[in-house]
């Protein structure tokens, strides 16, 4: 437990170098929060409510999408661009003696970046935002510690997306083609261009089916409250079970990838 | 300038045929920058479920904002795009190379990585436009028709400019390239929605500040005949080609100095 410990803190560490880089990052979201804003704010003057949202809330979750989305790196940035190059020039057969387990030490280190940019890139926005706008922020420190938690699965599930999505490589030699659907489902399943209980009909109900509203959608409704008492607790087991499904689906896919991987040479 | 546009074909050619050597990628990333831009679209399609006009403009109309802020953007990109890279060959120090061959950096900078799967972005503004100039209610007279190629050629011009002076920007702090983002992807999501959502402080700091609002918002009010929210003279809804120029100097002067700045990374 240690050696991960000692791993996710390093990752940390190592984000928090960039420190340009990140002021950069809180700029750009914080630009595309003020557009989104604006676009929001104008869609629902049109249609008070929409959604089971104030504008209140729809502008509080704008902002919420602007500070969470690095935390699952479900677009990129995250670790996948370094695992896919180790499969891809065969590094990846090094990992494979090390007596550490490939995806617990792969969570480990995506869930130290997630922490810093949860932290360096998130807080930044939203406080933007506050300053801007009327935010709904939570007034009880339940919803604030429930909020965190769905984050938290939210980072799991997000983890085990992009580890899945990545494992692919190991067939195809080249992950990026995966990596930008992949980046393009979640960008639009998590609620990101759109809350999710905005979409109409099926697609609706298929959105929030999917393991990709653990990334935004069901963190943002708690924060605004929309999920209390049993509503909270299914939701949380909801990404709860996405992470449990998806952590045994990239062990499988570990064991099967690890019986192709052929080392050339020596 | 012809030397260095052979140049740059030379380069293209180049990393096109290596991009070839993964076929099944390359068609991967093609169709996944079609669907990235295509999903775009689709959000805004299902806020139009709910609504009949965004701030007065109606589906088709912003469907024309969105196609045409989507040509000049995935134009810009393609052609130049990849120059948002320089941060990287700074730090590496692989800058270093460009700039002792007997090609103009620049041309080297903006040819660098050319990725043919951008054109997936362009195909699917060019599918939305098809389909906008179908369903838009424009009465058609030769000074609007005029101004189509007019704006996106403009359009093109300034987003090309926004990505040269990002990359100048790199030239003083390598790390932060991302801050150009917020004004390349972010001027051209800014410019997909209609600009009478948005606060007049922002509307004049695209106008007179970052020139976006030249993109299409201006010549769009005078084709879709809609009235100026910031009640500026007509003549601004026909100075794209002005502004274009204006940036493009700027960010030629930007570049230069940036360049002429750099001092090697050393080791």
């Amino acid at each position: 437990m240690r050696v991960y410990a000692a791993i996710a803190w390093r990752t940390f560490r190592r984000y928090s170098t960039y420190r340009a880089a990140t002021a950069a990052g809180v700029f750009t979201n914080t630009v595309f929060g003020f557009i989104m804003a604006f676009t929001y704010i104008a869609l629902w003057r049109a249609r008070p409510s929409l959604g089971g949202y104030d504008v209140t809330d729809a502008v509080t979750y704008v902002w919420l999408g602007q500070s969470l989305g690095m935390v699952g790196a479900l677009w990129g940035g995250g670790f996948r661009e370094e695992l896919a190059d180790r499969i891809r020039t065969g590094d990846i057969a090094v990992d494979l003696y090390r007596p550490v387990d490939l995806q617990a030490w792969w969570l480990a280190s995506d869930l130290g970046r997630a922490a810093f940019h949860l932290l360096g890139r998130g807080i930044g926005p939203t406080l933007v935002g506050a300053f801007a706008f009327t935010l709904n922020l939570p007034g009880d420190l339940v919803t604030w510690l429930a909020f965190g938690l769905a984050v938290f699965l939210g980072a799991l599930v997000c983890f085990s997306l992009n580890y899945l999505f990545t494992l692919a490589g190991f067939w195809l030699m080249d992950a990026r083609g995966v990596h930008q659907l992949a980046g393009v489902l979640a960008m639009f399943f998590s609620g990101m261009l759109l809350p999710l209980n905005v979409f109409p009909g099926w697609l609706g109900d298929l959105a929030r089916a999917l393991p990709w509203s653990s990334a935004l959608q069901i963190p943002a409704d708690v924060f605004l409250g929309k999920r209390q008492g049993a509503s909270l607790v299914s939701a949380l087991a909801f990404q709860a079970g996405w992470a449990l499904v998806l952590w045994l689906a990239g062990r499988a896919l570990t064991l099967l990838a690890t019986r192709k991987v052929v080392v050339q040479g020596g | 300038m012809a030397d260095a546009l052979r140049a740059y074909g030379w380069i293209v050619a180049m990393w096109v045929r290596s991009t070839m050597v993964y076929r099944a990628s390359f068609a991967m990333l093609t169709v996944g920058q079609f669907v990235v831009t295509g999903f775009d679209f689709v959000a805004i399609f299902i806020m139009f479920v709910h609504t009949d006009t965004l701030g007065g403009f109606d589906l088709p109309e912003v469907a024309f904002l969105y196609a045409t802020s989507g040509i000049a953007m995935g134009t810009a990109d393609l052609l130049i795009g990849s120059i948002e890279r320089l941060g990287r060959r700074i730090r590496d120090g692989s800058l270093d190379v460009m700039l002792i061959r007997p090609v103009p950096t620049f041309v080297q900078a903006a040819a660098d990585d050319f990725a043919l799967r951008r054109l997936g972005r362009i195909v699917q503004s060019l599918v939305v436009f098809g389909w906008a100039m179908v369903a838009v209610d424009v009465h058609w007279t030769w000074d609007r028709i005029v101004l189509m190629p007019v704006m996106l050629v403009s359009g093109t011009v300034i987003f090309a400019s926004i990505f040269v002076l990002g990359a100048a920007f790199q030239f003083a702090a390598t790390d932060a390239a991302e801050v150009a983002n917020a004004f390349t992807y972010g001027g051209n999501f800014l410019t997909q929605y209609p600009p009478t959502i948005f606060a007049k402080d922002l509307l004049r700091a695209a106008t007179f500040g970052i020139p976006l609002a030249f993109v299409n918002w201006l010549p769009a009010l005078h084709i879709l005949g809609h009235p100026d929210p910031l009640g500026l003279p007509k003549a601004f809804q026909f100075a794209s080609p002005l502004a274009a120029v204006a940036l493009a100097l700027v960010a030629a002067l930007a570049w230069r100095a940036g360049l002429r700045s750099y001092r090697s990374t050393g080791s």
